[in-house]
């Protein structure tokens, strides 16, 4: 949806989708390059040399016991962390390298091109919903007020919240809160979005509801990035499953085969302690 | 006993007065140069630059380990002798925001600390900078935090502003001491001092409880 576009009249109508479809749509070209990512904290190694290539519209799920490194590729991704090493180029940015003796890392090209989705939503607890989701449109990327409104109000709507836009963070379930975190990052018209264990805050009982947001975002033709523990939702939705462990990526593929027929004996006993954890 | 509260009484509005235009303006004024000085001393102490941070904590140091009224006879008896000589007014103005800044600053350097580390990601992952992120994100919700701790550092203030008396500012209990030593009615004219004293604080606190619920509306409770 570009700029000038009036917003969806019908809000909540789950066949119109134009609120909700990413502004570039999918065409197969390269979207997001990572190679080389190292990380360290102190003397943990979290990252040694991960590459990641994610093409427009693809949607890629970073999987792997907790401690793997997938929430630090992520965060890398975001420039919430800078990685000891490596490049990465976004959306025909600037191909950022890290590392580099004299190179200065810029985090705002990351942020200008990527959002991300927390796994704690982040909400900003001072606002209402509406002021969450127009903060970033209004305040850093000058978007006329009115217009921030309009297309926050249809995103909202789009993700069935359209009556809560004046509600405070804590007056919503969590399942909510979550998904105005989803708007407020759609809101910023990012190429990439970055989902970092969206759901395993949320009660069982609304995963649910956040799934369906995300499948939907997917179907929409969005770029994503996922770190999940929801094996069945990544089979799902992802076109390619990244399993990682050390601090490397151990094996990829699409889900069919990475999750019937892993290769690696690391990834096989992954799968096997998550999908069968009393056997 | 008649003459007392007669005395009372017609006391009762010069000190008020006293109050009015001394006590009140000294620490509202030095308040508000205080807060600005604690924010600023506050956020070096945050930075990650080791002169810098020192530089804060050394102030912090200073402040809050040497007395207020040594501080404010420095600058106004002590400060003459290097030649530098500053009236009654802005020596307690000066004083009073310095020890204000030194205080305060450790208020609000532990209300932006309280503020968790996810709304600064947050702000940084729409697309801001570090000082956009601390004015629109962090501040609002430190400053929920810090109107209990920085309520009592005025209501402090507002008593300390009596030590301004000593360098010839005519406030509220410089006020009494006239006319106490006029009239040799010490006793009277002290515990009069000491109930508008505690009048002014009742106020304050009433006005520190509504902004309380003010800044609390979006919080659950």
């Amino acid at each position: 949806m570009s700029p000038t576009d009036e917003p969806q009249p019908s809000p909540g109508d789950a066949a119109g989708g134009d609120a909700l479809a990413p502004e570039t749509p999918a065409d197969d070209t390269m979207l997001l390059s990572a190679r080389g990512i190292r990380k360290a904290f102190g003397q943990n190694e979290v990252l040694r040399g991960v590459d990641l290539e994610v093409r427009r519209g693809e949607v890629v799920a970073l999987i792997g016991p907790s401690g793997s490194g997938k929430t630090t590729v992520l965060r890398s991704l975001n420039g919430l962390e800078t990685p000891d090493a490596g490049t990465i180029e976004v959306d025909g940015g600037p191909s950022i390298t890290f590392g580099a003796p004299g190179s200065k890392a810029d985090r705002f090209a990351l942020r200008d091109r990527s959002a991300m989705v927390f796994q704690h939503h982040n909400l900003f607890p001072h606002m209402t919903v509406l002021q969450n989701v127009i903060e970033g449109p209004t305040q850093v990327q000058r978007v006329p007020k009115a217009q921030a409104i309009a297309e926050a109000e249809a995103l909202l709507a789009r993700v069935g919240l359209a009556e809560k836009r004046d509600a405070y963070p804590f007056e919503l379930s969590g399942g909510q809160q979550q998904r105005v975190g989803i708007v407020r990052a759609l809101a910023l018209k990012p190429a990439l979005l970055l989902f970092d264990e969206p759901t395993s805050a949320l009660d069982p009982e609304l995963v649910g509801e956040v799934l369906t947001v995300i499948k939907e975002l997917a179907e929409e033709g969005w770029t994503m990035v996922i770190v999940t523990h929801e094996l069945g939702f990544a089979r799902q939705v992802a076109d390619e499953v990244l399993f990682l462990d050390g601090g490397v990526v151990v094996e990829q593929g699409p889900p069919s085969t990475l999750f019937t027929a892993p290769r690696e004996e690391r990834t096989r006993r992954f799968l096997d302690r998550i999908l069968r954890p009393f056997d | 006993m008649n003459e007392d509260l007669q005395l009372f009484l017609e006391s009762f509005w010069p000190i008020v007065w006293g109050g009015i235009t001394g006590t009140i303006p000294l620490a509202l004024i030095s308040f508000a140069i205080g807060l600005v000085l604690a924010l600023g001393v506050a956020l070096m102490r945050l930075s990650k630059n080791r002169v810098v941070s020192g530089i804060g904590r050394f102030y912090v140091s200073v402040i809050r380990g040497t007395p207020l009224l040594v501080q404010l006879f420095v600058i106004f008896y002590g400060l003459p002798a290097i030649g530098v000589v500053i009236d009654p007014w802005p020596s307690a103005i000066a004083a009073f925001s310095l020890n204000v800044g030194g205080y305060a600053a450790e208020i609000i350097r532990a209300a932006i600390l309280s503020v968790p580390k996810g709304q600064w990601e947050a702000g940084y992952t729409i697309g801001m900078s570090n000082a956009k992120t601390l004015r629109r994100i962090i501040l609002p919700q430190a400053a929920r935090v810090s109107v209990p701790p920085l309520s009592n550092t005025f209501i402090s203030l507002v008593k300390d502003t009596s030590l301004a008396s000593l360098i010839l500012v005519t406030e509220l209990f410089r006020v009494a001491q006239q006319i106490a030593a006029f009239s040799q009615q010490f006793m009277l004219l002290y515990l009069e001092a000491a109930l508008i004293y505690w009048l002014f604080c009742l106020a304050l606190s009433s006005g520190q409880n509504a902004l309380e619920r003010r800044l609390d509306r979006h919080v659950a409770h």
